[in-house]
């Protein structure tokens, strides 16, 4: 995976059916990047949900999240509406996990990204990764742990 | 490994003996299916463990995905400014299914609770705010998903079936008791 202190690589992806999103959108934010492996995960209160109600959180360190996996702008869509999801997913899907193989998150064997994620400074430098093991949710506390010491050093 | 931020403190909702052996803290949400499921499990074990064993109840209420979840976690705080917060937790996970505005107000009425006092607590910004810090101290605590439990501070990532929370809880107990005959 990249390291930290590398510049993220800029990328666009569908954000849905008719739109598309660079990264660059958001210079000057910081940004919460989650790789996932997939949609429709059946745990109640899996982490792109988990994320879901902790966006006012992250709106208090200036940042934006960006939910990132291999599945389709339709599926996303549809799973973005069913889980009353308010924040962007962003399709990996053409060429499959391009993007995910960038930042050196993508599992061949499974073709599916790990569950992997990058905080980014405003200008747009990696400052925290972390790969956890694709069972399990990593919760959110490193995140928060990240953006605090990105405020403060400021 | 995840740990719980901040300790248990008197802030808290508990039950049994703050200087037992053990403290298990779960954070939940009410209208959780899972909590739902663990909650005659959490039962019995507080039962079994009486002695031994204290249990913390935090709220992480999953707003979006479940309407209710956080009117519950308001409510059994209305419910605690009355001395009844465990009457309540118990109430509402009993009748999950069931959870709504006006039967949140029926599990009042049938503690017997003042009625007008617990309205108004009901829609206090400060009970809301507390559910909220709680929240934030379980993203801290790097809660995963509900139910999270931790066992004297440190998270328990297995599953929430009796047997294996009781041998957490019974290898946390004898790790106790050996570092104290050290000491």
């Amino acid at each position: 995976m990249l390291d930290v202190n590398t510049a993220a690589p800029d990328f666009r992806l569908n954000a849905t059916p008719d739109q598309k999103f660079s990264l660059s959108e958001l210079k000057g934010k910081n940004v919460i990047l989650t790789f996932y492996p997939a949609d429709w995960s059946p745990v109640c209160g899996d982490q792109m949900s988990l994320y879901n109600e902790m966006l006012h959180y992250f709106n208090k360190y200036n940042a934006d999240i960006l939910g990132i996996s291999v599945d389709g702008k339709w599926c996303h869509a549809a799973f973005r509406e069913a889980r009353k999801l308010h924040f962007t997913l962003l399709a990996d899907f053409e060429p499959k996990g391009a993007v995910s193989k960038l930042y050196g998150v993508y599992d061949e064997k499974k073709g599916q990204s790990e569950r992997a994620l990058f905080v980014l400074d405003a200008e747009g430098i990696i400052r925290w990764n972390y790969l956890s093991p694709v069972g399990i949710n990593p919760g959110a506390d490193g995140i928060l742990d990240a953006l605090e010491m990105i405020s403060s050093k400021k | 490994m995840a740990k719980l931020k901040p300790p248990v403190s008197e802030q808290d909702h508990m039950k049994g003996d703050p200087r037992a052996h053990v403290i298990l803290v779960e954070y939940g949400d009410f209208q959780c299916p899972h909590c739902g499921a663990a909650y005659p499990i959490v039962k019995q074990i507080v039962k079994d463990y009486k002695e031994k064993m204290a249990f913390v109840f935090r709220h992480f209420p999953l707003a979006e995905a479940h309407p209710f979840a956080q009117a519950a976690a308001v409510a059994s705080e209305a419910a605690a400014n009355q001395g009844k917060f465990w009457q309540m937790h118990a109430l509402i996970f009993e009748n999950q299914h069931l959870l709504g505005l006006e039967m949140l107000l029926q599990l009042a009425e049938s503690l017997k609770l003042d009625m007008k006092t617990f309205e108004h607590d009901f829609r206090d910004p400060k009970m809301f705010k507390k559910v909220e810090d709680q929240f934030e101290s379980g993203i801290m605590s790097g809660v995963n998903g509900t139910p999270s439990f931790y066992i004297n501070g440190i998270k328990y990532d297995d599953s929430y079936d009796y047997d294996s929370l009781t041998q957490a809880i019974d290898k946390a107990i004898s790790k106790n008791a050996a570092s104290k005959t050290k000491a």
